[in-house]
Order: structure tokens, then sequence, then C-alpha cells
């Protein structure tokens, strides 16, 4: 049974138990409800949750499970011989599951399977006619392994079918079974739901469990076929895909920062005064009007900076900064994605300050003002002083913010490694090469394609690390005027 | 000692005057800096996108030869998809030949096998559809608009002239010249292009027929997923942080947890749906769901915590009134809380769906820059099948050799703005109209 149906049909069981449950419960006590310990509707309720939830959550974590289960059992099948030198069974497996997939879609489509399954070139074919594409021959072992996927993958949604509708049933009869005019219904639900909520707040330590581990496992599988002390100390980015690839942390790292810092270069102050003329300055109209319009900056999506990094700053700083001065003619530059990184980052930086000199009491201003400072000499020496840690931490967020940020660099910055001091060179980051290891179709087992996840998790710890510190500075500050 | 007035300045007073006039100019400069850069960019960006709205169409009567399209005669579908693209693009072209010789315009040095390079190649394959769905129009006269192909496009949008022409193979100064007279006799004109919206995207050749159907539809799909997802665990799980946890340990980590997640770059949680979604689980590369579930993850922290504000801003006497009648604990959430809290809860959801709509890092590495031409089926199983995203599709479009697609990206993102704004607008409306002050 496939899976629309049978969520339908266990949604279906659902809400029979919420009938069956409160007629049952009302029939018990012969229609009179005050002998119930519960209103009716909790009856129901509890018995409908019951037969629901359990084969809901079943279903889901079968399907998370199911291929990791089924595929050991394929790629056994897989005859050493038929692995290409230098490939991983991995690569060989994905062929298999390619295979398996187009046979049912050729089945489906009505060809006669059976004198195709015999020919392996036949079969080749006839798959690329469905447009699927294998990267090998598929052999005797690879088509076995690939029956073998399939059966295993039917077999395992019949069992799925039947044991889903199974614990459904169960949950059924097993509330079914409780009601009777003294069972605390409400209380039963409640605690139901109470399990509910706990388990919608542990997605988000399962969201940081499950980043942290993949970046891990995979970084660790990386360390294991390349030596972590080239990855460290090298400063030589050259990936191979044949193999022989120096891969150094070093030029990305340079070329992350050098452009972050380009960033924060043109956000910090722009940010800061137009922060501190918002805060101090500006009228409450002038306010209303000129605060959300700097705050569109940071919701505008990062692919838009990048066209228009890409379009037009590009061109623009080539054709009349880098090439008049002789400082390089590419259009990608550190200077161009720095700049329209910039752009982006000035909300951050502005709303930030903004609520943080909003926060420093009146009266340290009032102080100030009495004793004949001009408002200028108040903000440079009193409430930039007293806001200074929280500055610090907005801006700190802005940094770690530029240094995640992806789409800007990918279209601005160019894809080159190199270690240079010239802005107007196009180099490259820690997030570009992410997404260049990363797409298209490459073998997980080559370390040109996992050094992408000991690069993530460079990345998760540096802004981590940048975001924790930023929150201490900001929470200090905070308690001391509370 | 010099006797000075009162109310002249002196010259420290001056300096220090002049000091304040200084530090405001800069404090608005900055602001007109902020502001000029916004500008900026939203010129340059309609600058570049609004001409891929409008389209270059050729339009001519075409006799739809039964000679031609269906030798056997019997107006049979399957025979008479023997006829290949080829065949309706010579057909295409004699009859624009013919329609030029009527109009008196003389084709000069162009030959009638540029003519063919002056209409798009994807016209010829929307013909032959369109014939092979109704094949009662073979033998009739139809009028047709076809896609000029886009060098003829750039011409009139400025992108090619007739020096560049001339070092073009795709074009020439002929054929431009040729296309300035068929516009001066009204076979050739700029037209509105709705296919820009509904058709799905082309191969690299042909720019002018690349539209952004399947990436509408796609990036529709994930955003059905995040809302049905996120809304009821992001609420859920707001609930149970605002209104139940005790305080402990544990729950410090999953504020501190959520806290965290908020900041992490979007690039690392494209990471995880690599790593787990393809590889572990084993679900399809570039499909909806996989990009649903990733930005489903990402979005959560940013729906928990406007909820957590909405809840914590409904005043406790609502509680303590519920609580008094005798309602459960959760009752008084779901009855009272709740639905107090929801135009706030509404307001963060929608903000948290644009940020997710524009989201194009994670995306990519979950394969959905894959080049997709077929729409993906009906949910729920279309949630499965191959299609692309709009914020990606504009990437893509960025990454082809073909300048016209300059222009579809750009097109793109002001499609890509119009849904942000809309759905913005909706949020600030729902803020404005049920926001309560206690």
């Amino acid at each position: 049974m496939s899976l629309g149906p049978l969520t339908l049909i266990i949604l279906a069981l659902g809400l029979a138990g919420y009938l069956i449950g409160r007629r049952r419960a009302i029939a018990q006590v012969a229609g009179d409800i005050r002998k119930l310990h519960s209103l009716p509707p909790f009856y129901g309720r509890i018995t409908a949750l019951l037969t629901v939830v359990p084969a809901l959550f079943l279903i889901a974590a079968w399907l998370l499970a199911e291929p990791a289960f089924i595929e050991t059992k394929a790629l056994s099948l897989i005859a050493a011989e038929d692995i290409p030198a230098g490939k991983s069974a991995a690569l060989v497996m994905a062929d298999v599951r390619r295979v398996a997939d187009g046979v049912a879609r050729l089945q489906d489509s009505g060809i006669e399977i059976a004198p195709l399954l015999a020919s392996p070139s036949a079969l080749k074919t006839a798959l690329n006619g469905a447009a699927i594409v294998l990267e090998t021959e598929p052999t005797v072992s690879t088509l076995a392994a690939a029956a073998a996927l399939r059966d295993a993958l039917a077999s395992s949604r019949f069992a799925l079918s039947i044991v889903a509708l199974l614990l459904a049933a169960l949950g059924l009869g097993f509330a079914l079974s409780r009601i009777t005019p003294e069972y605390r219904a409400r209380n039963a639900t409640e605690r139901f739901a109470m399990w509910l909520l706990v388990a919608s707040s542990l997605v988000a330590v399962l969201t940081t469990v499950g980043i942290v581990g993949s970046l891990l496992f995979e970084t660790i599988h990386f360390f294991q076929i390349y030596p972590a002390a080239d990855f460290f100390f090298s400063t030589e980015w050259n990936p191979q895909f044949r193999g022989g690839s120096s891969l150094g942390l070093w030029p990305l790292v340079w070329g992350t920062l050098y452009v972050s810092a380009i960033a924060l270069v043109v956000a910090v102050p722009i940010g800061l005064m137009s922060a501190i003329y918002l805060a101090e300055y500006a009228s409450r109209t002038t306010r209303s009007w000129v605060k959300p319009a700097i705050e569109i900056l940071a919701g505008i999506p990062t692919i838009v900076y990048g066209l228009f990094a890409l379009i037009t700053v590009g061109p623009l700083l080539r054709d009349y900064f880098a090439a008049p001065l002789g400082l390089g003619n590419s259009s990608s530059s550190v200077m161009t994605a720095g700049l329209v990184m910039g752009i982006m980052v000035i909300p951050f930086v502005s709303s930030l300050s903004d609520d943080i000199i909003n926060a420093v009491p009146q009266s340290l201003r009032d102080g100030s003002l009495g004793i004949g400072a001009t408002p200028s000499e108040t903000i440079r020496q009193v409430v930039i002083p007293a806001a200074l840690p929280g500055i610090v931490g907005a801006v700190l967020l802005a940094a770690s913010r530029a240094i995640g940020e992806t789409m800007i660099v990918v279209m601005g910055a160019g894809a080159a490694a190199k270690l240079s001091l010239n802005p107007f060179e196009a180099m490259t980051t820690v997030t570009v090469k992410i997404v260049s290891q990363l797409t298209g179709d490459t073998e997980f087992a080559s370390p040109e394609t996992l050094v992408a996840f000991a690069l993530g998790l460079t990345l998760f710890t540096l802004t981590l690390a940048l975001n924790i510190l930023a929150l201490i500075i900001v929470r200090k500050y905070r308690e001391q005027y509370e | 000692m010099t006797r000075v007035s009162l109310f002249a300045q002196d010259a420290r007073t001056k300096s220090r005057n002049a000091a304040e006039k200084r530090f405001r100019a800069y404090g608005l400069s900055a602001i007109v800096v902020a502001l000029l850069a916004l500008v900026w960019l939203l010129v340059s960006i309609f600058g570049n996108g609004l001409p891929a709205f409008r389209q270059t169409f050729i339009s001519f009567p075409v006799t739809l030869d039964a000679a031609v399209l269906d030798k056997a005669g019997n107006r049979n579908v399957a025979e008479m998809a023997k006829t290949t693209t080829i065949g309706y693009a010579k057909l295409l072209a004699t009859s624009l030949e013919a329609e030029l010789a009527a109009k008196g315009i003389d084709l000069g040095e162009v030959k009638s096998k540029d003519l063919t390079k002056m209409i798009s190649e994807e016209s010829p394959a929307t013909l032959r559809n369109r014939v092979l769905a109704d094949p009662s129009l073979i033998g009739q006269t139809v009028q047709v608009s076809v896609l000029a192909s886009g060098r003829i496009d750039g011409y009139y949008k400025g992108r090619v002239s007739m020096e560049s022409a001339a070092k073009d193979k795709n074009t020439s100064p002929e054929q431009l010249a040729l296309a300035d007279q068929m516009q001066s006799a009204g076979v050739l004109s700029m037209q509105l292009n709705p296919g820009f919206l509904t058709m799905p995207d082309a191969s690299d050749k042909r720019p002018e027929a690349a539209g952004l159907g399947v990436a509408i539809i796609g990036s529709l799909y994930m955003m059905v997923v995040v809302l049905v997802l996120a809304l009821p665990i992001g609420v859920a799980a707001s609930v149970y942080l605002e209104e139940f946890a005790p305080k402990n340990k544990f729950t410090d980590l999953i504020e501190v947890n959520i806290a965290n997640l908020a900041a992490v770059p979007s690039i690392v949680y494209g990471i995880l749906g690599l790593a787990i979604f393809i590889n572990f689980a084993g679900l399809p590369q570039s499909a909806p769901i996989v990009g649903g579930l990733v930005l489903t993850l990402m979005t959560l922290p940013r729906i928990i915590i406007p909820t957590r504000a909405a809840l914590k801003a409904v005043p406790p006497s609502i509680r303590d009134a519920a609580l008094g009648v005798g309602a459960s604990r959760l009752q008084t959430v779901t009855h009272h809380v709740l639905p107090l809290a929801m135009p706030g809860i509404l307001t963060g959801t929608i903000i948290g769906l644009a940020q997710a709509l524009g989201e194009t890092a994670p995306l990519l590495l979950i394969g959905m820059v894959a080049f997709v031409r077929d729409f993906p089926g009906a949910p729920p199983e279309g949630l499965f099948d191959p299609a692309a995203a709009l914020p990606v599709q504009i990437y893509n479009w960025t990454q082809r050799g073909d300048p016209g697609f300059v222009e579809r990206a750009s097109g793109a993102i002001i499609v890509l703005l119009v849904f942000l704004i809309a759905m913005n607008a909706i949020a600030i409306y729902f803020r404005r109209k049920f926001e309560r002050r206690w």
C-alpha cells in the first residue's frame, strides 16, 4: 500500500475512534453525562490520539531507517569485481538504485521487463530512453542487487502497512477498553498533549544533534583519508578530481576574513552612525519612516545581492577602479563581494545598536547635557561608552552573519583560492568551496567531496563561537542597567 | 584680560558647535548612504529585469500542410508525432517567407535558412504540441505568434547592436535590418510575455523561451511543506517553553539550542539536508520535499522566537481568570492564550516563510540546481518529483552563457520580490488589524 492511502486510512481510523469513544462513554452512563469524570469529547480525543499518533510516528521512523537496512542487503550482493578500480561501492549502489527505480518506471509505462533483465545493454538503452542515465554498464550482480532492492523495498512497504495498521488498531482497542465513567479522560488527553509539546521542542535539539553529528561524522571520515595536518597548515588549495589534491584551509579562511573585513568596514560606520542619528537626533516621524526602510535591506534575499554584485557592482568596480589603477581586470573580486555584503549587513548593525543606545538610561544623558556638554559630546563621551559592550556584540553578530553568507560570495567573489592582499583580485571563501565541492553528481567517498564537511564544521564552529561571544557580551551589558 | 560679549561665541565654543554640526551631518549622511544603496539596488534590478516581461513576437499566418504534417493522411496522432520539430521549423520558415513576400518586404541578403534562425528554436516545438493536441487544425491556415530568437529580441532591448551582430555567428546586421522592416510592416512586435511566468526553463541556447513555471510550482510546494510542518511544531515548542516548561537545565538546553540555531549559517542546513535526508534517508535529490524539510528546520527557530514573544505579550490576568473558573492549564492555553496570541504568531510565521522563500544556499546543496523542464505532479506524490525553486532558478540563469539570461534572472528577482512584498504586506496587515495593547 502506498503512503498516501495508508495515512488516510489511519486518519479515518482516528476519526472513527473519536466518534466511537465518545459514544461509548455516553452509553456507559446511559446518557447522563454528569456521571462521567470528563466531558464526552475528551473520551473521543484520547481514543483518536492513541490510534493516530503512534502509527504516524512509526511510519516516519520506518521511512527514515528503511534505506539503511535494505541497502546493506543489496550492497552485499554486488560482486567485488563489479566495483571499478578507484571507485567506491557507493557509486555502484547509486546505479543500483537508479536501475531499481527505472525498472519500476518502465513497468509502469507498460514495457515488457523480462527480456530487458536478461541483457544488461538492452536495459541500459531502455533506461536511457526513460531519461535515466547510468554511470556504468549494469552487470549481472548489479542487476541482482537492483532486483533485491526492489523486492526488499516492496516487502518493507508491505510490512510497514501491516504493522502500522495493526498498531493503529491496537491503540484503538486499548483506548476503548479503558473507557469507564471513572476514567480520567481529560487528564490522560492533557498528559498525551504535553508529551507532544515536549517532542516538538525536542526537534530543535535534534536539529543541533543532526548538524553536529553529520558534520563530525563526515569530517572524521575525511581525516581518515586525508592528513589533518595538511588541511590545517597547508596554504595551497588545489582540488583534483583524479586524486592527489592539496586541500589547505588557509586560502579559504583568508578570503572569508578579507571579504568579511571589507563588509564590516562598510557596514559598521554607516550602521552605527545611522543608529546614533535615529536614536538621538531624528524626529519621531523621520524615525518611523527611515528605520523600516533601512530594515528592508535585511529582508531582501541574498540572491538579490548576489545578482547586484554580479551585474552592477562588479563591472562598475572593474571599469572605474581596478582597470584604471592597474589592479586587475576581474569583475568578481573581494572588493565587489565585500562592498555588497557591507550593504546587506548595515541593518544588522544599525537595528541592534539602535536598541542598545535606546536602552542607555536617560539620566546619563541628562547629567551630561546638564553640565554643559553638546549633544555630540554627550553621545561620544557618555552614551557610546555606556553602550559599547552592546555595540561590540552587534558588530560580532554582523561579523558572524558575513562569514556564513554564501550567495553574495558565490556570485561576487570568484572561485580562485589565493592568498593575496589585492582587494580587486578574485578570491574565494569557505562557503563558496562548500557549494562547489558538493554540487553536481559527486561521490561521497573522495577527499575532494568530504572536505566540504570539514569546511562546514570549521564554518559552524567559527560562527557559533562569534555568536556565543556576542550573546555573552550583550547579556552582561543588559544586566548592568536592569 | 580682554572682555568679550556674551553674544559673540569664543573660538572654543565655535569649534565645539562646529563639531556638533559635523557629527549630525555624519549621522545624516550615513542614513542617506544606506538609503541610496537600497535605491541603487532596486533600480539596478528593476532596470535590468523589467524587459523580461515583454518579448518580441513574430505574427504571421501558417498553412498547416497535411502533406508535411500528416503523411498518412489519417490524423493518427501517433503517426503524426513522427514529424519532428525540424519539419515544423521548415513550415514556419516558408510561411514567414510567403508572408514577407505578400507584404512586399525584400529579404535582401537574408537566406531562408537565416530566416529560421530569427525564430526561436522553441517555437516549432510549441506549434507541434499545438497540432498534436488538436489534429483538426491540419489543412487550415492559422495565425501564429511565435517568439523571435534571443538575438532579435536583444536588439529591441538594447543588448545587441549592429556592430555586435556583425561579429556574432548567431545573427547578422542583415537579419536585424530585416527585423526592422518586419516591425514597420507590423509582422514583428513587442508584447507582454505571460510565458515568462508559466513556461518551464529552457536550454542554454533559448533564453527567449525560458520561464519560471516549474520554479514557482517548486517554491510553492516547499512553502506548503514548511507551513504544514513548521507552524504546528513551532507553536507547540513555543507553548511548551513559554507556558509549561519547568525551570531546569533541560529547558535551558533547549532554549540555548534554539537561540544558536537561529544564527547558524543557512548553508550548514544544506549540508545537514544532504547528509541526513539524501544520503542517509535516501530521499530523491532536487525534490521539493527535501527542500521543504531543510527549510522547515531552518525556519523553526525563526517562528519560535516571535511566537514566544506573542505568548509572553498575553497578560497573566487572562490566564489567572481562566484557571480561576476551573480550566485546566492546557485548556487555558488552547482556549484563551493561543487565540489572543494568534495575530502575533501568524505575523511571525509569514515573515519566517518569506525568509525561507528567498533562501538559496541550502537548496544548492540538495541538488535543486538541476535542469528541470517537467512540471512536478500533484501533491503528495509530486513532492517527490524533481523541481526547481525560484531563488535557485535565478542563480542557475546567472551561470548560463547567453547574455539574455541576465535579463531573465533580474526579471525572476522581480517576481520573487513581488511575492515577498505581498507576504510582508499581509503580515503588516495582520499586525495592524489585530494588534492589541493591554
